[in-house]
């Protein structure tokens, strides 16, 4: 954690912001490797998690992006709602793009045109959550396609009840195989409706993943997932063996009586992350998320 | 693990000799190429256009990686591979057009695929995703780009690399696909 003394603008902490998530993994996320590593029986398995905590540690040394898909930045919001927030971490991105430097990932979707600003109609993205505090906290979430690609929602029966949504979580990992760079994060959003319940599989990967989950129904569901899917011999990159996620994270709110959506949004590895609590005069950095 | 040396391009011999769960570092000329590269190479190649003479026999690297031009031209700041499944539908084509003898890439590609590298000799490596500064440091020479109309991602980077690896043979010239073994023998209860 490290404190900044302000005057900093948005703009410079979203650039701080993304430098950090790009090229620091976050610890929870690096504990969780080593120790996947450490375990790992299997010798291919431990060829793929050794290259990857290698690539972990030139990244933080050289201060380069770990990842040469820096993704689409996500952006949570929290505080006071502020309208000028949007055009500065704008700003911040298009300026990150150069100087860190990012790859330039946005397009238009049919034209499929990039203009290298890492910018254009509806990005940045940032999602807004109200609250009283008296500061404002900016999450990123960075969030590369390998992994976003392989979202699924399913719009389950109710009857077909937690089983069917544990086989569900189950299958959407293990159909996308080594595409989504295991081992990762695993979020699963349950109920609300069909955009909300993608939106918490997706917000979920930004909490640390050593954070238990305050429901203890949730957090049993999580373990059973969690050793159900390191016993599936899909392993790192899809190649075999044990370390096939680092975690399963789980939120839900409540839905319609006659629906029962679960959607799942994978994190690859590389689940990078950072935030910032910006207070009366200064910033403090973080990569265990507050969100 | 022991690690095989294979120096690129490789020949149809060098490809045959290959077999899955093989663990090898490359050296040699690659180009990168993804989905716009591969679309375009094949569209020009149906309508007699010229096509950079080094995708025949290459080593595909799917990669859309960071690049950055300093005083002495270009440099690889970060170049993982990218997922192969996109590739999928015109891989079989794209293998056969250009005899490409070893695709660089994550995640696997289908079985129409396999039966394209069984047929022409080529494999599939799979280089551990995500490790893109890593794998950059082995890439330290840039002998050019075409196609630098596609932008930095899609672009057709011509690189040479230096024990690049930790490379997986997950697709073989035998028909034979670590992806397929491991996905039959997954357990979903």
């Amino acid at each position: 954690m490290s404190v900044i003394k302000l005057p900093e603008s948005i703009e410079d902490v979203v650039v701080n912001l993304l430098r950090l998530a790009n090229t620091k993994l976050p610890q929870d996320i690096g504990w969780a490797l080593e120790s996947a590593a450490a375990w790992e029986p299997n010798a291919i398995a431990s060829t793929q998690l050794g290259a990857v905590l290698d690539n972990v540690r030139k990244a933080g040394l050289l201060g380069r992006p770990m990842c040469q898909d820096t993704g689409i930045p996500v952006f949570y919001v929290k505080g006071g709602y502020d309208p000028s927030i949007a055009d500065a971490i704008a700003r911040g991105v298009e300026r990150a793009t150069r100087e860190i430097p990012l790859r330039p990932n946005t397009v238009d979707p049919l034209t499929r045109e990039n203009d290298g600003r890492n910018l254009g109609r509806g990005m940045p993205v940032i999602h807004h959550l109200p609250s009283d505090g008296d500061y404002t906290e900016i999450t990123v979430l960075v969030k590369g396609a390998g992994s976003e690609n392989m979202t699924r929602l399913g719009m389950l029966d109710p009857s077909d009840g937690v089983a069917g949504v544990m086989r569900f979580v189950v299958d959407a990992v293990l159909d996308a195989g080594g595409r989504p760079c295991p081992p990762g994060v695993v979020g699963v959003g349950i109920g609300g409706m069909a955009d909300e319940c993608v939106a918490m599989a997706k917000r979920v990967l930004a909490r640390p993943i050593d954070e238990e989950n305050p429901d203890p129904v949730l957090r049993e569901m999580e373990e059973d997932l969690f050793v159900r899917l390191n016993g599936s011999g899909l392993g790192p990159m899809g190649l075999g063996g044990s370390a096939t996620v680092l975690a399963v994270r789980i939120d839900k709110a409540h839905c319609h009586t006659a629906s029962l959506p679960v959607a799942v949004n994978i994190g690859c590895w590389a689940t990078r992350r950072a935030s910032v609590r910006l207070g009366a005069g200064d910033a403090v950095y973080s990569q265990g998320a507050w969100l | 693990m022991a690690v095989k040396r294979i120096r690129l391009p490789l020949s149809r011999d060098d490809v045959r000799g290959l077999r899955i769960g093989e663990v090898v570092s490359a050296s040699g000329p690659l180009v990168t190429g993804r989905d716009a590269v591969q679309m375009r190479a094949l569209d020009y190649h149906d309508r007699g256009k010229v096509v950079p003479k080094e995708l025949e026999g290459a080593t595909l690297f799917h990669c859309g990686p960071i690049m950055a031009r300093g005083p002495n031209g270009w440099t690889v700041v970060a170049a993982g591979p990218t997922t192969s499944a996109r590739m999928d539908k015109a891989g079989p084509e794209m293998i056969r057009t250009f005899s490409v003898r070893a695709v660089i890439g994550k995640g696997g590609m289908s079985q129409d695929v396999l039966e394209a590298m069984r047929e022409v000799g080529c494999v599939y490596l799979a280089a551990t995703g995500g490790t893109a500064v890593s794998l950059a440091e082995s890439l330290p020479r840039v002998r050019g780009v075409e196609w630098e109309d596609l932008g930095m991602a899609e672009a057709m980077w011509l690189l040479e690399a230096e024990n690049l690896g930790p490379l997986v043979v997950a697709m073989d010239a035998h028909g034979n696909s670590l992806y397929e073994d491991v996905r039959r023998s997954l357990k979903r209860s």
